[in-house]
């Protein structure tokens, strides 16, 4: 029974992984952009929901009112202005100025929070759980794999049922024909980026309700989004893969819960190096 | 002649430090048909390219209804009134049929052509709707590529290379579509390596040679000889 209970905690903390890596997915998926400072962006979205609790008093899940949209903003911007110019046949370029990008976070962090651990107090839904026959499973982490599923659901139907998820795919497939078909595709870049900044705000407070955070949380943050790159549903897969072989790892012996997650990730690697579920072509 | 709908002036164009065109000039009369000739690397692909903007142009070379467009970007063209059909049709591999049609339709002008009356120029394209667009035989992506710039309800269209890689019979079958869109008043300019088929369409006919204008004039004017001896230079 031990082992069943691990299962369904793996497959919940899976959850709160395919949240830290949908955004880097979706950045992937459409620009081919390898946002090294994912991981630093989900603790800075985590800081700013931090500011906002703290100035405003609000519940952590209802500062997201806030600080989805700011942060959405913000990835307008970096997109709009610096990640574009780094686009082109080079994957290389995108990849050098986002390391920068994740230092400057990191030391900017330092600076106006000093290296104290924080954390985001959600109040009773943080022990609340919820009894399945011998299985007790945490609201928390179960909100957190439902806002996972939800969130997936989402961009999928925005991918594959709007006009912009359209534009998006057209614009992932040939640029230069999307704009010779009046597809201005660095808004449209930007509106990805904006999308995934979105997702990284909704990371960063599962993130500080569920376990301390400082200025250099992120980076660790980054390698769950290898799992399914460019698809969302593998992302959630991936995610879900990772955080059964810790739990099923820390079953055998508590060193073992993060070598387990290492292990499971590298022979995916080895056997399916293009991701659980590769794009065709 | 009234003045044309679309013209080229002294235009220079590359990539980047290779200059691939040498003060093209050229104008196509609204309503007419201009066939563009050369050899492979003659530089009728960049032409186009240089005028939708997706290459770098002045702003006075390329003057469209009038205004000079040189400036402007390549999103901006298709609201305007100018499309291409690409070579190797290059449809959005990702998207269905109709949704290559959606998103042309809604990036370019409102008016008569619609996706439906696309379907019912192409009334093969109706059933593969909602099919992927790799999954369509070549002359239907051609088929498909044209629509795309026809529900933009545009002004002009750049075809290039229309027939590469079709059948012949499945060549002519596009090329029939041809005379009921300018029949709805759209000019066009088409690239073409079969030239005794471009003489017999085209109004006015443009040869290239290493990126420079070699020969320009009423199609009526030419023999088959003249076109193909500037056609290899020499």
């Amino acid at each position: 029974m031990a082992y069943v209970d691990a299962v369904v905690q793996g497959i919940l903390l899976g959850g709160l992984y395919a949240l830290f890596a949908t955004g880097l997915s979706l950045i992937f998926g459409v620009m081919r952009l390898v946002n090294i400072a994912h991981g630093d962006f989900i603790v800075l979205g985590a800081y700013l929901a931090l500011v906002v609790v703290q100035a405003t008093g609000l519940h952590p899940f209802a500062s997201l009112i806030l600080v989805v949209p700011l942060m959405a903003g913000i990835g307008y911007a970096i997109q709009r202005g610096l990640l574009n110019r780094t686009l082109g046949p080079n994957l290389l370029p995108p990849i050098l100025v986002t390391f920068g990008l994740a230092v400057v976070i990191q030391n900017g962090l330092l600076t106006l929070f000093s290296t104290d651990t924080r954390r985001l107090a959600a109040g009773p839904i943080e022990t609340a759980s919820l009894s399945l026959g011998p299985i007790s499973v945490g609201w928390l982490p179960l909100a957190t794999f439902a806002v996972a599923v939800v969130l997936i659901l989402g961009l999928e139907l925005l991918f594959y049922r709007t006009a912009m998820g359209r534009a998006f795919r057209a614009t992932t497939d040939d640029a230069e024909m999307a704009r010779a078909m009046g597809v201005n595709t660095r808004h449209v870049h930007a509106l990805a980026m904006a999308l995934s900044f979105a997702v990284i705000a909704i990371a960063g407070v599962f993130l500080a309700a569920r376990s301390n955070f400082d200025p250099f949380s992120g980076p660790a943050r980054l390698i769950f989004g290898f799992g399914g790159l460019g698809s969302l549903w593998g992302t959630l897969a991936g995610g879900v893969v990772l955080g059964v072989a810790q739990a099923l790892g820390a079953q055998i012996s508590p060193q073992f819960q993060i070598l387990a997650g290492h292990l499971v990730f590298f022979l995916i690697l080895a056997v399916r190096p293009r991701g659980l579920f590769p794009r065709m072509e | 002649m009234s003045d044309p709908i679309l013209s080229v002036h002294g235009l220079n164009a590359g990539y980047g430090d290779f200059q691939a065109l040498f003060g093209i000039d050229l104008a196509l009369a609204e309503g007419s048909l201009l066939g563009l000739v050369g050899a492979n690397g003659a530089g009728k692909s960049t032409l186009f390219k240089a005028i939708l903007g997706l290459l770098p142009r002045g702003r006075e070379a390329v003057t469209f209804a009038g205004q000079p467009i040189g400036h402007l970007r390549p999103e901006a063209m298709l609201r305007l009134g100018l499309a291409l059909v690409p070579e190797g049709r290059r449809l959005f591999r990702s998207l269905s049929v109709e949704e290559n049609l959606q998103l042309a339709a809604q990036g370019g002008r409102r008016g008569d052509w619609t996706v439906e009356r696309v379907f019912d120029l192409f009334p093969a394209l109706r059933e593969k709707r909602h099919s992927p667009s790799q999954s369509l035989s070549g002359g239907q992506q051609q088929m498909v590529s044209i629509g795309r710039a026809l529900v933009a309800n545009p002004r002009v269209i750049l075809f290039d290379e229309v027939s590469l890689g079709l059948a012949p019979i499945i060549v002519n079958d596009v090329y029939a579509a041809l005379p009921a869109i300018l029949q709805s008043g759209i000019s066009a300019i088409v690239v073409e390596q079969d030239i005794e088929r471009v003489r017999r369409m085209a109004d006015t006919l443009v040869c290239l040679n290493e990126g420079r204008v070699v020969l320009a004039g009423p199609s009526a004017d030419f023999t088959k000889a003249q076109i193909t001896h500037a056609y290899f230079g020499g």
